[in-house]
């Protein structure tokens, strides 16, 4: 045991130190951070350009100051004035586009143009086509000239929006989303693929590395083959292990900063504290500043999500992705460990990758699929399969999994993760101390069944 | 008594059988010789020897009691396909294999200060082993195998790679050790360094021992009678009935003869003709080296 540890601890301390290892750890996070905040940013910020826009109609003031100006774009209604016209001072102008709307517009949907010198924003098009369509429905509704129209056009309007609700086995209903539920088997499914993948190749490289310096056959004359490939093996784990704890700690971090900073005003922290006034007080609260009417779905929305995030089952998510991520790493890169020993150098691994790279980008696709259907006869039993389990699993966990499936999926990745130890502990004892010659399956297959 | 002993080992790999009822016996203190052929199977018993892999059948002893797992903190193997890690610092990395032989730090660094100091390559201490030269590197690789001092050392190939200075460094640390109480296994294909430094072989070839003893005793049983006689001077030796001559030659104004004695007679014998012929410079026994022995051993048996 103490030979394992001073094993381990070399493996660990030599990569922790290198350059790669460092830069990598630190840009990651600063690109992961970049990936959470920059659409935010860009969301909040595009409202933020002040935008000019004339809006022009062919002799006709059917649509006349009908698009309201917002806190982000000004739409001045240009009278007995041509397209090209304006087209031909557009560089002077100022204008950041401009409307052209048809009469023709009431029978024909696409009768309106938004000409602009870049692709405007689709909140833009969504406030003008929306602004519109309602003073069309209006006109049209006027024509059959209801009285009071207006006061039951207030009364008539409502909006909709679907909640979902789980139902746990004590019958209490949680509040959920689909979307919460999908972007987290996303990440999971993803993020236990990557660091199966990357780590376990970098045990293949460090066997490689130790086969190719001749250092192997010093090393086993102290330690046992076993030792020294499960040594490498966990020490390599814990590199991955911090490296995620480190990137998890500067993302969050850095996240929080950057949220901060740069977004003092519209912040997610005003978004939630807002909230739940907003949610209480309903409808009497319309009258008020245009800011919250604005900020309201998008805080009932974040509220959901925040609400569903909370409600996903973590304890058991983290139970189980420490669980996959171990046992799984330990199958996968056990057999790159046998891999790593078969061969002399890194490009006569590429035949013995291809099947072992098949099963994880199954794996990675079934758990896409289950995003789609978490139900599916597909997704079960590639959840029960050793070799795409933990992929699969992470993915379906967020939608709901039955007990006994979790318990045998993971009795049968426990004996296949020993199997697959056991076996690629005799392969590798072979192969490490072979040189020189092309190995193939069938020399593996034979070298499992060598004594001691 | 026999510091280590193989019985009757025997081991195959698939069709391969790589050692066939081989049995060795190390004296203790002994530098014993393990020579053979390319592919002979040497490196597969060093390779039992040192539990890297076990025999199908046969017994191993260390000190007379059974080899055991833990026995590998008594054994120190520099073997022939030896490597460093490139990316370490040549400390650090000795330190790590001193500690996988289970040594405590605090005592492997002490150690190793001695040895680099002894060895001269302290200035290399904090260098990567890829900036170290090809000599460098063995010394380290050296020093690394002798630290937790074993009571059985095994080299295979020990020189390749050295210079003849820093051969010498190695025979006479190698000789050193073995005061000290080192018992050493050595394989090599420099019969020189065999007549210098063995004092038991087992020449092995075709998994089969086909040779073994003291190399003295190996020598003189294949010399077969035979003798070096020189003269000063340009002299006409002549056999009789009881010896003939080989072969005779001069140079450097010496007469350098090799004769065979047919009978039973004894070098006095000799001696007591060959003074009548002229001045004799030197009489020995025309001892065959290893390399012919080696030669002759592997290519009767073919």
């Amino acid at each position: 045991m103490n030979k394992i540890s001073v094993i381990i601890k070399r493996e660990y301390v030599t990569r922790v130190r290198k350059k790669s290892f460092i830069i990598m750890t630190l840009l990651a996070p600063i690109l992961m951070a970049a990936i959470f905040t920059v659409p935010t940013l860009i969301m909040m910020n595009q409202s933020g350009e002040f935008k000019k826009i004339a809006v022009v109609e062919d002799n006709s003031t059917l649509f006349k100051d009908v698009i309201k100006n917002t806190k982000d774009a000004e739409f001045v209604y240009l009278e007995n004035t041509k397209v090209d016209d304006i087209k031909k001072t557009f560089e002077k102008s100022g204008y950041y586009g401009i409307l052209y709307i048809s009469p023709e517009l009431v029978n024909t949907p696409n009768a309106v143009y938004l000409i602009s010198k870049n692709q405007p924003p689709i909140g833009l098009l969504q406030y003008i086509e929306n602004s519109l369509k309602k003073e069309i429905e209006r006109q049209k509704l006027l024509a059959y000239k209801i009285e009071n129209l207006d006061d039951i056009m207030k009364n008539v309007e409502t909006s909709v929006s679907v909640q979902t609700k789980k139902l746990d086995e004590f019958g209490v209903e949680k509040g959920t989303s689909t979307g919460i539920s999908m972007a987290l088997a996303y990440l999971l499914g993803f993020l236990m693929y990557m660091l199966v993948f990357i780590f376990g190749a970098q045990v293949m490289r460090g066997v490689i590395e130790e086969k190719t310096s001749r250092v192997v056959e010093v090393i086993i004359s102290s330690v046992k083959p076993v030792q020294l490939m499960m040594g490498k093996i966990i020490g390599i784990a814990l590199v991955g292990l911090t490296q995620f704890l480190i990137w998890i700690f500067l993302t969050v971090g850095l996240i929080t900063v950057l949220k901060t900073t740069l977004l003092p005003k519209t912040g997610m922290s005003e978004i939630t504290q807002s909230m739940p006034q907003n949610m209480m007080s309903g409808n009497q609260q319309v009258e008020g500043s245009v800011k919250t009417v604005e900020m309201s779905p998008q805080a009932l929305e974040f509220s959901k999500m925040f609400d569903s995030a909370m409600n996903q089952p973590w304890g058991l998510i983290i139970v189980c992705f420490v669980f996959y991520f171990i046992t799984g790493y330990l199958l996968y890169a056990s057999v790159f460990a046998a891999i790593g020993s078969a061969v002399d150098n890194e490009t006569e691994t590429q035949q013995f990758m291809l099947p072992v790279t098949i099963p994880i980008i199954l794996g990675l696709m079934v758990a896409m699929g289950t995003m789609q259907n978490p139900e599916s006869s597909l997704s079960f039993w590639c959840s029960m399969i050793p070799l795409t389990s933990p992929i699969v699993m992470m993915a379906r966990i967020p939608f709901g999994v039955p007990g006994w499936q979790i318990g045998v999926s993971m009795v049968i990745m426990l004996i296949s993760f020993a199997a697959f130890v056991w076996m690629a502990a005799k392969v590798y004892r072979t192969g490490i101390l072979m040189y020189g010659k092309k190995t193939s399956w069938k020399e593996m297959w034979k070298w499992l069944r060598y004594s001691g | 008594m026999a510091l280590f002993e193989a019985k009757n080992v025997t081991k195959q790999y698939g069709d391969h059988l790589a050692l066939d009822n081989v049995s060795i016996s190390v004296p203790e203190q002994c530098i014993y010789g393990l020579l053979g052929p390319n592919g002979a199977g040497k490196t597969t018993l060093i390779r039992i020897i040192n539990q890297i892999t076990g025999p199908d059948s046969g017994e191993l002893f260390l000190n007379g009691k059974k080899l055991m797992p833990s026995d590998v903190q008594l054994i120190g193997y520099l073997p022939e396909e030896r490597g460093l890690y490139k990316k370490m610092k040549v400390g650090e990395q000795a330190l790590y294999f001193a500690q996988l032989k289970g040594l405590p730090k605090a005592e492997a660094m002490k150690r190793l200060r001695y040895w680099f100091k002894k060895l001269d390559i302290t200035d290399w201490w904090g260098k990567k082993v890829e900036e170290l030269s090809k000599g460098m590197a063995q010394k380290v690789q050296f020093v690394t195998t002798i630290l937790h001092e074993p009571k059985l050392l095994i080299f295979d190939e020990p020189f390749t790679g050295f210079d003849p200075l820093n051969t010498k460094v190695i025979k006479d640390e190698i000789l050193f050790l073995r005061e000290r109480g080192a018992t050493i296994i050595f394989s090599t294909h420099n019969m020189e360094s065999v007549e210098e430094l063995c004092d038991n072989i087992t020449l092995i070839d075709k998994a089969k021992t086909l040779l073994e003893g003291s190399v003295h005793e190996i020598r003189s049983k294949w010399a077969a009678n035979e003798y070096d006689l020189i003269f000063g001077g340009n002299v006409n030796f002549e056999g009789n009935g009881n010896y003939s001559i080989l072969k005779q030659h001069t140079d450097n104004n010496r007469s350098i003869i090799r004769l065979k004695t047919t009978s039973e007679i004894s070098t006095n014998d000799i001696l007591q003709t060959a003074i009548k012929s002229g001045n004799i410079i030197s009489f020995n026994p025309a001892l065959p080296s290893m390399n012919e022995i080696f030669i002759r051993v592997v290519e009767n048996r073919n």
